[in-house]
């Protein structure tokens, strides 16, 4: 068992190690989902004044904790990210049980270090002015890259739930909403 | 006996820096600095192409939400320098997207896009023709060869 798990590991080390990373085909080319993606992560407010409406985005990055990385008011584009905590007490439990089980049987798991422990999370935020000008269209999207206790990134993704999608514009429309009156 | 992670994950700690090491990003790893696959004239010819417009505003925005509808997460965008960054996970690797817009000529704008996945440059023409299709669609106009 032991002498097949090596050449294992060194296998994945090779492919991890990054020369041996072939690029993917059609990496840049429109997924048959992207239309959907993009209703997913796009909201329409009725507004003539695009630069308030990012304003008004810049107000919700901030109340989420954001600090804002970068801002061009003329193409609409408004970019913050925050670092949180990325522990999750179902991995430290599970992660618990597997050095117990390592102590029991003789000897040690590094499975503690391997443990999510913080994240960066950016947000970028796009308007647009609609076609006739009556509307202001924006998109968001999250992206999230979490570290493990060992430092290590141990995962990279687009964040894709569509709760998460909703709760930011329903934040959004309230923060409309303030701005116009001034609060 | 149980076999653990905690077992290998010494072994392949070790084995991993060796390769890292030894391997590709070692040896006159200083040469990457000015280090392409491709010749320069080549490489302009696949990351650039012109199209008839010299709305550069509308260009950039349309280069944004393309870059979007792409998945990519906008990171960065300069009006004046014409630039925008993005950046996309895919398959646990980072596939980060410069886009340049600059005018040629008084009627026409030079888009040059250029990528990187994980520590390769892209340089397959393939990839760069299905971003400017995207790009062209978009903005109704056709994305033409430069010489």
């Amino acid at each position: 068992m032991a002498v097949f798990q090596k050449p294992l590991s060194l296998l994945l080390c090779v492919v991890l190690s990054g020369c041996a990373t072939p690029i993917p085909k059609n990496i840049l080319k429109l997924s048959p989902d992207s239309l959907e993606e993009r209703q997913a992560q796009t909201r329409r407010y009725e507004s003539k004044d695009e630069k308030q409406v990012l304003l008004a985005c810049a107000g919700v990055l901030q109340d989420l904790g954001y600090t804002l990385d970068e801002s061009r008011t003329k193409l609409g584009v408004v970019v913050g990210s925050k670092d949180r905590t990325a522990v999750d007490a179902g991995q430290v439990a599970g992660a618990t049980v597997l050095v117990v089980l390592a102590a029991l049987a003789g000897s040690q798991s590094d499975a503690l270090n391997r443990i999510d422990d913080k994240q960066k999370i950016r947000a970028s935020v796009v308007t647009r002015p609609s076609a006739d000008g009556s509307e202001v269209l924006v998109r968001v999207t999250f992206q999230r890259i979490v570290w493990n206790r060992a430092g290590q990134i141990s995962r990279v993704e687009t964040v894709s739930d569509a709760e998460l999608y909703q709760g930011f514009f329903d934040r959004l429309s309230k923060s409309i909403f303030l701005e116009a009156q001034k609060i | 006996m149980r076999l653990s992670l905690g077992h290998i994950a010494p072994h392949g700690t070790m084995l991993c820096l060796l390769v890292l090491f030894a391997g590709c990003a070692g040896i006159g790893s200083r040469a990457q600095v000015l280090g392409t696959d491709e010749s320069q004239v080549k490489l302009r010819s696949i990351q650039t192409r012109a199209f008839d417009t010299a709305d550069k505003d509308k260009m950039l925005r349309t280069v944004i939400s393309t870059m979007q509808d792409l998945g990519f997460v906008i990171q960065r965008a300069d009006d004046e320098l014409g630039s925008v960054t993005g950046s996309k996970f895919l398959k646990n690797q980072v596939l980060n997207l410069t886009v340049t817009v600059r005018p040629r000529g008084g009627a026409q704008l030079l888009v040059r896009a250029n990528a990187q996945y994980g520590l390769v440059a892209v340089e397959d023409p393939e990839s760069y023709q299905d971003f400017f299709d995207a790009l062209g669609k978009a903005m109704f106009l056709t994305a033409q060869q430069v010489e």
